[in-house]
């Protein structure tokens, strides 16, 4: 198993130089560079700006670039930001505890919401129950997470609020007043975790639900049930347990596709997490951020996978891997 | 249209099989003959299943309506999507000739939901079709040469899939300001990768198979094996991709529109006006529910389409 990982983190490598290389080289043949900004200031001289360039190595070829940022990775150094000259690590670490807590509660809410939800139409097949998630899952998988989002808004945030029911917070992450204890988290966080989970709700439900038949149609299953046991000891002991196995590959592979939407999300509700600050990244043309952020993203996809697959093999003990 | 079929099937025969005329032509024939009768058969299919034709009914509806714009603005509503009327600023629908109401700027919303629909399903179907030639003829290439080739662009596509693309993809159309042709290419250009693995993989099954072989023993090119015996059996997958998959572009375009990063105003598409709307989230809820509602719609039944497409043209997935 350790050869395994060690094999599966060394081909990371190759990987990773190609996601940096490409992004890299789109990133510098966009228009537009980190300094023009500075360009619409009218008591910035010619001069002035020139030596800015050449400060930043700007006037280099941008693979020149590339190896230069290459090299100071190697070294652990990401860079500086181009738009407040602050380390990017210091940045992307400042906003990245946000975006793991929004993320980490919509996966909670989301498995907490599929998993019944799945096994429990599962296991009454072809009931007036299965049919209803089913089509309420289908429904829901169409649903663009930022109209939900706004709809979200106007009914708890402002209608409850014209309505005189306690409404929850629209935007930000705390209390502007002040007033930042647990439950005004709690309350802030609501409204984003709920829009980004319900994305995920719906396939998720769908794959518990595939999951569940395919084991409670298995020999041991049938075993358990003609040994006399209790019903509800087949479903949770024998059934549930195997057909959560491939719930750990679908939680893994899901981390990229839950930061993808945090992107959004994050817009919407003012949420100050990478999100946000890969946005203005983009905005303003700071190079060294955007790298920085994608690299992240990069590697996180990468052991998401290589988490799915490794938790998935000690959990399953019939698979081996070379 | 019969005659315009088999001049360009002569065309093509002719020059790529000169030797053996004779047989190539019966065995085109029996290709064409199976081949109507797989599709006569899934047609039935999928007109047995109801949902998926009250979906199909639906998303033309939707076509009908945005290729109708014109018509809607010259007859029905009476507005065009550009003009404001800033004295009519928020209006419920139905309030004062505008059917589903105006938007921030005095505009009709009815109108511009039409002009907007054009947007979405023409960047998304765009989209479509540029992924699919792009990642066809990658996945095709790699399946069927294998080797370095297939290395090579699959390790393309790995990387590819590791890129956060909604970042790419802000960050080139926030500097070029596209056109709905030039995002649905911007869009395709990081897109690819699915679908050629997809490709690949049917190919590398198919290649192996007996009338590959026999059509190489008759001595038919590369060229000629992927476009004539490869391609058609790749056809059912490709439209059910496509079914699929252009949900999801109606999404990303929307998406990128929601960002302010889609075709320029005062052009309308279904995320802009979404966007437009949310500055008015106190004021009008129609506003934000109208245009993603339609996006809902579109999403939803081209997703119903793409289902029961699956179950008709592959009757080995039904469950």
């Amino acid at each position: 198993m350790t050869v395994y990982i060690v094999r599966r983190l060394l081909q990371m490598i190759p990987l990773i130089l190609g996601v940096t290389f490409l992004t890299f080289a789109i990133v510098s043949f966009v228009p537009g560079s980190p300094i023009s900004s500075m360009q619409l200031n009218p008591r910035a001289r010619p001069e002035d700006l020139e030596r800015i360039r050449q400060n930043l190595g700007l006037d280099r070829p941008w693979y020149e670039r590339y190896f230069v940022w290459l090299g100071d990775l190697v070294r652990g150094d990401l860079g500086l930001s181009l738009s407040n000259f602050t380390p990017v690590s210091d940045r992307i670490l400042s906003v990245l505890p946000n975006t793991l807590l929004l993320t980490a509660t919509a996966l909670a809410l989301a498995l907490l919401i599929a998993v019944p939800l799945g096994v429990a139409s599962a296991v009454r097949h072809n009931s007036l129950f299965d049919h209803v998630t089913t089509m309420l899952v289908t429904a829901f998988a169409a649903i663009p997470s930022f109209w939900l989002a706004l709809l979200m808004i106007i009914l708890f945030s402002v209608k409850f609020d014209e309505w005189g029911l306690p409404s929850l917070p629209p935007q930000g992450m705390y209390d502007l007043r002040g007033n930042t204890g647990l439950l005004d988290r709690i309350e802030h966080l609501i409204l984003p975790a709920s829009a980004l989970a319900l994305g995920q709700i719906a396939g998720w439900t769908r794959f518990i639900r595939s999951s569940m038949l395919e084991t409670i149609n298995q020999d041991y299953v049938r075993t358990a049930r003609s040994k006399g046991l209790a019903e509800r000891a087949v479903v949770y002991r024998h059934a549930f347990r195997n057909a959560m196995l491939p719930l750990v590959t679908l939680v893994g592979l899901a981390i990229p596709e839950l930061f993808g939407g945090a992107y959004l999300i994050e817009q919407i509700f003012a949420w100050n997490g990478l999100g946000r600050l890969a946005y203005d990244a983009t905005q303003s043309n700071d190079y060294t951020l955007i790298m920085g952020a994608t690299l992240l993203f990069a590697v996180l996809t990468m052991l998401g996978n290589l988490f799915a697959d490794v938790v998935y093999a000690i959990a399953d003990p019939r698979i081996r891997y070379r | 249209m019969a005659g315009e079929g088999v001049t360009i099937k002569g065309a093509i025969a002719d020059p790529a099989a000169p030797a053996a005329p004779d047989r190539d032509w019966s065995e085109l024939h029996a290709a064409a003959k199976a081949t109507r009768g797989y599709w006569s058969r899934a047609g039935r299919r999928f007109l047995r299943n109801r949902v998926a034709v009250a979906a199909l009914i639906c998303a033309l509806l939707i076509v009908i309506f945005v290729l109708a714009a014109p018509l809607i603005s010259r007859h029905v509503t009476g507005f065009t999507y550009y003009e404001n009327h800033l004295a009519q600023k928020l209006m419920a629908p139905g309030e004062d000739g505008y059917i589903l109401g105006s938007d921030g700027n005095g505009r009709d919303v009815l109108t511009r939901l039409a002009y907007g629909g054009r947007v979405s399903l023409l960047v998304a179907s765009l989209a479509a079709m540029a992924i699919l030639v792009i990642g066809g003829t990658i996945g095709a290439s790699a399946g069927f040469f294998g080797g370095v080739v297939d290395t090579f662009l699959m390790r393309l596509a790995d990387v590819l899939l590791s890129i956060p693309t909604l970042v790419l993809l802000i960050l080139v159309s926030s500097f070029y300001q596209p056109s709905p042709v030039a995002l649905a290419f911007i869009i395709a250009s990081v897109s690819w990768a699915g679908v050629s693995r997809l490709i690949r993989g049917e190919v590398m099954s198919l290649k192996n198979r007996d009338f590959v072989d026999a059509a190489r023993v008759l001595g038919a090119s590369n060229s000629r094996i992927i476009v004539k015996h490869i391609f058609p059996n790749v056809v059912p997958l490709i439209v059910v991709w496509a079914s699929l998959v252009v949900p999801a572009l109606i999404l990303v375009e929307a998406t990128l529109s929601y960002l302010g990063l889609g075709v320029r105003p005062p052009q309308p598409s279904w995320g802009n006006m979404l966007q437009d709307a949310k500055q008015f989230l106190r004021q009008s809820w129609t506003l934000v529910f109208i245009p993603g509602f339609m996006i809902y719609l579109a999403v939803l039944s081209i997703n119903l389409v793409g289902s029961g497409l699956r179950d008709a043209l592959d009757p080995r997935l039904n469950q």
